[in-house]
């Protein structure tokens, strides 16, 4: 029978990882669902959904070679899929200022405390080593408006930190 | 209602010719299946696998925004474009999907209208957003032919302000 599973994959980033992977996983009979893969740093990271009749131990090794060659590690959870039921993003949160350590876990708090569900962080380092700098960007859906959520954002203000919340309108056409 | 991977939204509709009851009952259809889908504002005809050039938007339905009210484009024209915004789009021809598309801020735009007189709108924002992206139906465009990342949206944005 076949199941959706949660492949999670980090390694030094360099060319060719996501093809070997996704061909070994095609060969092997497998669908692949959503995905996010993007470099972090010097890694590259992946987290895709990946249907098939194998069990999690024989994901890894059908994926061994390829994870052995490019330097890989794999990890394989067991998932319910539920596609199809995206849920809009209505707010967005933009942050940038100074790097120092504290920024997520502040502006998250706030936005937990009030119900806010993020939908999708990105998050760069910028600048330079000597004076990095901190982007984020957070989409996601809150009962409040953006107007509150940047009122409750406001004193990180105080500390440095440029935050700002935006109603995100999806135009219907 | 066609929905991806019906090819057929990506073929490229023919201007029209007759200015007839048939057209204008083919109108009131569209409208109607507009106002039944909640939230929509807008829907071209190949949408619901009628290929001729013609589209309905009507945003007056959001507060705050500048609006024509009801247009109905029949063989529309651009006539000027300025400036870009990118903003979230789905549509009702891809469900489950919206994603970040960039378009012109302002328009002018010249179509016919069910009696096939000439007219011209201007357009800002919102309501440019859906002009544009139901007159892209007309010519087998849908709004995944113009996606941008987010990261190229708060990029464009940064460097805006």
């Amino acid at each position: 029978m076949k199941r959706w599973y949660m492949l999670t994959v980090v390694g030094r980033d360099q060319p060719g990882i996501v093809a070997a992977l996704t061909d070994a996983l095609f060969r092997a009979g497998a669908n692949l669902g959503e995905a996010s893969m993007v470099r972090l740093g010097g890694s590259f990271t992946i987290m895709m959904m990946v249907e098939t009749e194998q069990d999690e131990s024989g994901i890894r090794a059908l994926l061994g070679p390829a994870g052995l060659s490019l330097g890989l590690k794999l990890h394989v959870d067991t998932i319910e899929a539920h596609l199809h039921s995206h849920v809009e993003p209505n707010v967005r949160v933009t942050v940038y200022g100074a790097d120092r350590p504290g920024i997520v876990a502040q502006v998250t708090a706030a936005l937990a405390s009030r119900g806010f569900n993020i939908l999708d962080l990105e998050s760069d380092v910028a600048g330079t080593p000597e004076q990095p700098i901190y982007v984020m960007t957070i989409d996601g859906h809150s009962a409040e408006s953006a107007t509150a959520i940047e009122k409750l954002l406001l004193p990180l203000r105080e500390k440095g930190v440029e935050v700002g919340a935006e109603p995100l309108e999806t135009l219907v056409g | 209602m066609l929905h991806y991977p019906d090819i057929r939204l990506k073929q490229v509709s023919v201007p029209v010719s007759s200015f007839d009851q048939a057209l204008r009952e083919f109108l009131c259809d569209l409208e109607d299946t507009m106002r039944a889908s909640p939230g929509c504002v807008g829907l071209a005809a190949p949408q619901v696998n009628y290929f001729q050039r013609i589209v309905i938007v009507d945003v007056s339905g959001k507060p705050g925004i500048a609006h024509n009210g009801r247009m109905l484009l029949v063989n529309p024209e651009m006539v000027s474009r300025e400036g870009e915004a990118v903003g979230r789009e789905g549509c009702l021809s891809v469900p489950d999907y919206t994603g970040n598309v960039a378009r012109a801020e302002r328009i002018c735009v010249r179509a016919q209208d069910g009696n096939g007189e000439w007219r011209e709108y201007r357009c800002e924002g919102y309501e440019a957003r859906a002009v544009l992206h139901e007159i892209d139906h007309l010519d087998g465009l849908l709004f995944l032919d113009r996606l941008v990342s987010k990261r190229e949206l708060f990029r464009r944005k940064a460097y805006r302000t």
